[in-house]
């Protein structure tokens, strides 16, 4: 078994690729070339992961809500002062400027009135917005004229009764989310409502998400900045990796709350599979829903004596209550045939040609190669949630552990690591078999192949010891067993990553991704 | 806050001075909110002399949401979907675009206008578009073909397809 060798090789190629940056690596995000960039020296910065960079690695920093709103104050301060405009008006016109100070105050140096005009201010500055009641009003949208309507009107001279801006301003902010670029009712007038007009009018209750919609367009509108996409959470996170940068780079950063995910797609770390395969993929397995429906069962029978097997755990190695067989849940394959140097249960074996003759040959054995990935891809993602849920179980038993072991918190986190682990390194694993759906055959991909074998060997093991009941978990010989396995199934999995991510980012994607794979369809 | 009396004065106000080309029914008298437009195409568009059923519906929350249009009589137009009852994209009609204080005379002479200068970059038939863009004297032939087939005579704004009585019932279920 050359696996050993590969290990070291990869390891010392790695570290003679790696360009020395880690000594800049604090200073910033600079050189991303950030215009709008708060000083520094307000320390507001939450930089993570700022160690060695590894090539799979992009830079990010995590901002919260404070940060968000200071970065914006401070900007709104900047226009005001220099442009001597309000407060109100500077914020317009930086979200009309989609927050770009620079080429706001470069357009309205050369031509105010037109910038003015477009960004929905008209130029005469005037008194404060207030309520009116004007003798023999009509209201253009309700046609109520009865005397004493109380009416509102913008700069641009448009009035309407209170109720329908209230109406109109209450569906604009609560139904469709719109804050920035609330135009007057008229038609064909483009003046934006300002925030002092605003909260005349309607209730504090729709104020205040007025003003949270007004914050979330500083993080929309910037090309940099995206809110991280877990529920109840407020972050947002800065990167500097552009749209095109996308196939050769796959951005996983991670926020504050631990959420990790892909700031080209916004969805779950996808590692190593670049956003567009990942889209093909989740397409072609929303399409083909139905075919691969079977695979979500969690019983199958035991391939020698057919008696019904659960699977309740995250580990592929099965043993039947009834007869003992021991066998792999994914290919149903003797178990004593895992673990060794033919262990083959990733790779599919394409037929030799003879026998894909007619057209519905081959797309039988389209199916089935398909199948191969789909099957291992949702397996990782099952035993990923089994392996929680098992984990859930564990803690409890930690709490139990302790008392009755006498060992202390700190001497138990070893399995909440080895937790860690099997979640992160399923979650690579599961999208390696996306991935390897698309790769062509040729000795890069076995390279691939191989890493994938590793890292799937060296988590199945771990995953089993980690079934173990909870009075055996506690023999010290186990636990040394399952803290190796922990670092070693990390170190796997970035030895994989690395690959990959080199790989894409020399360019070799041609040579790496089989154009035929690309071609289909779904 | 009850849209009545505006669609009422828009009523009144279309009555008293009817636009160009125009003529507008109520199919029944207690429901305000439907009504039943007969568009003449103007001379100068390829759908002269067709005349052509549109069916406005006025939600609830009318004016705050815009009003439906569909087109009750089939139409060959790259942004108006080549069916009976056709949707049509127009880009005031859009919720984001909509303002309350559009009126529907507004709205009917922009429909007008489509049909002297359709919108291909804007399209809701994608092959109908590229036929505009590129064969011109292809498309005008169809559209004609259309409206000798379709937008002659008295129009009718029941009709599903050639079958004649669909009935009252299902047009009053889709506006409803
Ligand atoms: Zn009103
Ligand atoms: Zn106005
Ligand atoms: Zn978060
Ligand atoms: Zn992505
Ligand atoms: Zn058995
Ligand atoms: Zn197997």
């Amino acid at each position: 078994m050359d696996t050993d060798d590969e290990f070291m090789s990869t390891v010392s190629s790695e570290e003679d690729m790696l360009p020395d940056d880690s000594d800049n690596d604090l200073s910033g995000v600079d050189d991303f070339g950030f215009d709008d960039e708060p000083d520094p020296d307000l320390d507001i910065h939450h930089d993570i992961g700022q160690k060695k960079r590894a090539p799979y690695d992009v830079k990010f920093t995590v901002y919260q809500p404070q940060d968000i709103q200071q970065q914006q104050d401070v900007l709104v301060n900047e226009v005001n002062m220099i442009l001597d405009i309000s407060k109100e008006e500077a914020a317009i016109l930086l979200r009309y400027f989609r927050w770009n100070k620079e080429r706001l105050l470069e357009d309205y140096m050369d031509r105010p009135n037109q910038v003015l005009e477009a960004a929905g201010l008209s130029q005469t500055t005037s008194d404060p917005p207030k309520l009116e009641v004007i003798p023999g009003f009509c209201c253009d949208i309700c046609c109520e004229d009865e005397g004493g309507l109380q009416s509102f009107a913008l700069k641009c001279g448009h009035r309407f009764c209170v109720d329908c801006y209230r109406h109109y301003l209450g569906q604009k902010i609560r139904e469709e989310g719109e804050a920035a670029r609330i135009q007057c009712p008229a038609e064909g007038c483009n003046i934006i409502i300002d925030a002092r007009s605003l909260d005349l009018l309607v209730t504090a209750e729709l104020t205040e998400r007025y003003h949270k919609l007004l914050n979330r367009t500083y993080v929309e509108d910037k090309e940099t900045l995206k809110w991280c996409p877990a529920p109840d959470c407020q972050n947002a996170i800065e990167c500097g990796i552009k749209k095109k940068d996308l196939p050769r780079i796959v951005p996983t950063v991670s926020c504050l709350c631990s959420h990790r995910f892909c700031f080209g797609c916004i969805l779950n770390d996808h590692q190593p599979a670049p956003c567009e395969l990942v889209k093909k993929w989740l397409k072609k397995c929303a399409d083909d829903s139905e075919t691969a429906n079977w695979i979500s069962a969690n019983t199958k029978e035991c391939p020698k004596c057919n008696s019904t097997i659960e699977k309740n755990g995250g580990c592929n190695h099965m043993t039947c209550r009834k007869c003992k067989h021991e066998f792999c849940w994914m290919c149903m394959g003797l178990w004593s045939e895992h673990g060794t140097s033919w262990y083959n249960c990733n790779r599919f074996e394409e037929k030799s040609g003879t026998d894909a003759r007619d057209a519905q040959a081959k797309s039988r054995v389209s199916l089935e190669r398909y199948l191969h990935y789909y099957n291992r891809y949702a397996n990782h993602e099952q035993s990923a949630r089994l392996d929680k849920d098992l984990y859930t179980k564990t803690e409890k038993k930690m709490v139990q552990l302790q008392k009755e072991s006498g060992m202390s918190w700190i001497e138990v986190q070893y399995l909440s690591s080895a937790s860690m682990a099997l979640q992160t390194c399923r979650q690579t694993l599961m999208w390696t078999y996306a991935f390897a759906f698309y790769l062509a055959r040729n000795n890069l991909t076995e390279i691939f192949e191989d890493n994938q074998k590793d890292l799937e060997l060296a988590v199945e093991s771990l995953s089993e010891m980690f079934e173990k009941p909870v009075n055996e978990l506690a023999d010290s010989k186990l636990k040394v067993d399952i803290m190796d396995k922990t670092s070693y199934c990390n170190k796997r999995r970035i030895i994989l990553l690395d690959d990959t991510a080199q790989n894409l980012a020399e360019g070799l994607r041609s040579l790496y991704l089989s154009p035929v794979w690309l071609r289909i369809k779904s | 806050m009850s849209s009545s009396k505006r669609i009422t004065k828009e009523l009144t106000d279309c009555t008293t001075t009817p636009p160009p080309n125009i003529s507008i029914t109520l199919p029944s008298d207690s429901n305000i909110s439907l009504w039943h437009i007969t568009l003449s195409a103007p001379a100068e568009s390829v759908y002269y002399p067709g005349k052509f059923g549109i069916i406005v519906q006025f939600p609830l929350e009318y004016p705050f949401k815009p009003p439906q249009i569909t087109f009750a009589t089939r139409i060959y137009h790259p942004n108006i979907t080549n069916e009976t009852n056709g949707s049509i994209c127009l880009s005031l009609l859009k919720t984001d675009n909509w303002k309350p204080s559009t009126k529907i005379v507004t709205v009917l002479e922009a429909i007008r206008q489509l049909l002297v200068e359709p919108q291909p970059d804007d399209p809701l038939e994608t092959r109908i578009a590229e036929q505009y863009k590129n064969e011109r004297k292809e498309f005008e032939k169809e559209a004609r073909a259309y409206v000798s087939k379709y937008a002659k005579g008295q129009v009718k704004f029941n009709v599903v397809d050639g079958a004649g009585a669909a009935g009252e019932g299902q047009q009053a279920g889709r506006a409803s």
